[in-house]
């Protein structure tokens, strides 16, 4: 039975845990990638202590992990839960306009909101310049880059939650909610009483995913500031791109592999053993 | 299930549903209306409907961002790593939901942390690896990376699949004298079919759509993916947004119709794929 199970794990074993291994021994060493790497014990690690950008960078993730643990579980409940009173035929609909941002390549919607949007010169925010309401480009400030890559991702992300948690909503049973009707609940009243505490699973096995997806972040940091200006959007995962395929330093890429894959550690356990008690 | 709400409520919660409708809908209209447009109309006005219906756009986008011989290499990759991810997860699916082996526990665990994996911890020594192998530029060393990415989400939703099949079929198929091969082959993948095209739209879709590996690893010319390809054309200084825009229609658009007409398994497929585990 091992035969069915070899070609996934042999290609899961040599495109990742071999690799995922040499990275951390990697991360002692500092190399070029090309020449022969040189041991320096904690080296890399000390440089990355004192490096002003790896701070940012971790900071930029924790304000990450924060926007995304609130304003796109609560936008998603919301959404899913007024799904509930429309008629199926439109929650359908609704369900599939908010799905369309999660199946567009993340290129290309990094692409459509840098230049039709948040552009001085094609985009909506210079038109609206010109009719005397002067917004400036986020990306192009450092105190604003992060939050206007932020949006972009919101965008993108809100709607698989809403469908998720509407899924979800629909399992509750219909019994628990008929009788906080007769007795009166209000809609806040259902939702605090009745509808949360029933899909609380599905909440936190996403506020779960949030946190690692959180650190993982990479694709529109990389296509919308290169973690620009002046590192002001920098994040973990596009410092450790630099720092390997850029500035030709793997050891230090790999060390900051590792302290992303930390945080992503804490939050798979918990992961697992959600889905233990799912029943795996 | 479905609540009935006042008037008052009713109205309300369209009011917020409708303002949802049109911030999902607003980038995606831009994109659609100034693919149509010259740069010149984009600059005066990126709201203003185009002047003229005009298709020179797509035209140049398709010669720029070289979408015939892009779009070759996205539909072979989206299509190795579909075949791949399809054939390998089922076979593994199959023995970890009816528990074949000692060690499927382990197993289990072992493909559920892998999907958490951040890319960064194994892309570093695996780019040099393949570039001392010679594998940049190889589609089909790039499908291999995506299959082992994507085959663990794979195998948990099709583990449901085959946990929804009752086991009397298999046992029957036994006693009948069938050999455990043509079991899995001839009784359950048949059974399983619905799962196996749900997965197969799924990683079509993350294919289709990945860009951190395709754009470390396919870096000639000859061997761009589409969206890498649209990316670099869009990363030229001397923008022209409405072929930029037209290039972006053209790959959405066979995105978007097939999702459209399969909502439901895609859907389903990527709830169920996270969610249910």
């Amino acid at each position: 039975m091992w035969l069915y199970l070899a070609p996934t794990l042999v290609i899961n074993v040599v495109i990742i845990l071999i690799p995922a291994l040499l990275t951390v021994g990697l991360a002692f060493f500092q190399w070029d990638g090309l020449s022969a790497p040189v041991f320096v014990g904690l080296g890399n690690f000390v440089s990355l202590w004192d490096d002003r950008v790896f701070w940012t960078a971790l900071e930029n993730n924790l304000i990450w992990t924060a926007i995304f643990l609130t304003i796109p579980i609560a936008m998603g409940l919301l959404a899913a839960s007024m799904l509930l009173i429309v008629p199926r035929r439109g929650s359908t609909i609704f369900q599939v306009v908010y799905f369309l941002p999660v199946i567009i390549a993340t290129a290309i919607t990094a692409r459509v909101w840098q230049g039709m949007i948040y552009s001085p010169v094609t985009g909506i925010f210079g038109w609206l310049g010109k009719l005397g309401l002067p917004i400036t480009n986020p990306l192009s400030q450092t105190s604003t880059a992060l939050f206007g890559i932020a949006t972009v991702d919101l965008w993108h992300w809100w709607g698989f939650l809403c469908v998720i948690f509407f899924a979800a909503l629909r399992q509750v049973p219909q019994e628990q909610i008929e009788a906080a009707r007769i007795e009166g609940a209000s809609f806040w009243q259902m939702m605090r009483y009745v509808l949360l505490p029933g899909i609380r699973s599905t909440i936190v096995l996403m506020m779960v995913m949030t946190v690692i997806w959180s650190f993982l972040v990479f694709d529109f940091v990389y296509i919308l500031t290169q973690g620009g200006p002046a590192f002001s959007s920098e994040v973990l995962s596009t410092l450790a791109y630099r720092k390997a395929f850029y500035d030709l330093n793997v050891g230090q890429a790999a060390a900051t592999a590792l302290v992303i894959s930390l945080f992503g550690l804490v939050a798979t356990y918990f992961y697992i053993r959600i889905q233990q008690r799912e029943g795996v | 299930m479905r609540l009935v709400e006042s008037r008052a409520t009713l109205t309300l919660t369209y009011v917020v549903l409708g303002i949802g409708l049109f911030t999902a809908l607003f980038p995606i209209a831009l994109l659609v209306l100034n693919s149509l447009k010259s740069a010149q109309e984009i600059v005066t006005n990126p709201l203003a409907l185009p002047q003229a219906i005009r298709f020179d756009n797509f035209a140049r986008a398709w010669k720029d961002a070289r979408f015939s011989t892009s779009f070759v290499n996205s539909a072979t990759l989206t299509g190795l790593t579909i075949l791949l991810v399809c054939t390998t997860g089922s076979a593994s699916a199959y023995v970890l939901a009816r528990k074949k082996i000692k060690a499927w526990k382990l197993v289990t665990f072992y493909l559920l942390a892998t999907t958490t994996a951040p890319i960064q911890l194994f892309l570093f020594p695996l780019y040099f690896g393949f570039a001392k192998l010679g594998l940049i530029n190889n589609v089909f060393a790039v499908a291999l990376v995506y299959t082992a990415i994507y085959s663990p989400f794979a195998i948990m939703l099709l583990r449901t699949y085959f946990l929804a099949v009752p086991r009397e079929i298999e046992e029957a198929a036994l006693i009948d004298g069938a050999s455990s091969w043509q079991i899995f082959t001839r009784v359950m993948l048949p059974i399983v079919s619905p799962g196996i095209v749900t997965v197969a739209l799924i990683i079509g879709l993350y294919s289709w759509n990945e860009f951190l590996i395709a754009t470390t690893f396919l870096q000639k010319k000859d061997s761009l993916t589409a969206v890498v390809s649209f990316f670099l054309l869009s990363g030229q200084y001397s923008s022209d947004w409405g072929e930029i825009m037209a290039a972006a229609l053209i790959i959405v658009l066979p995105i978007v119709i097939l999702f459209v007409f399969l909502q439901r398994r895609f859907i389903e497929g990527m709830a169920g794929g996270s969610v249910k585990g």
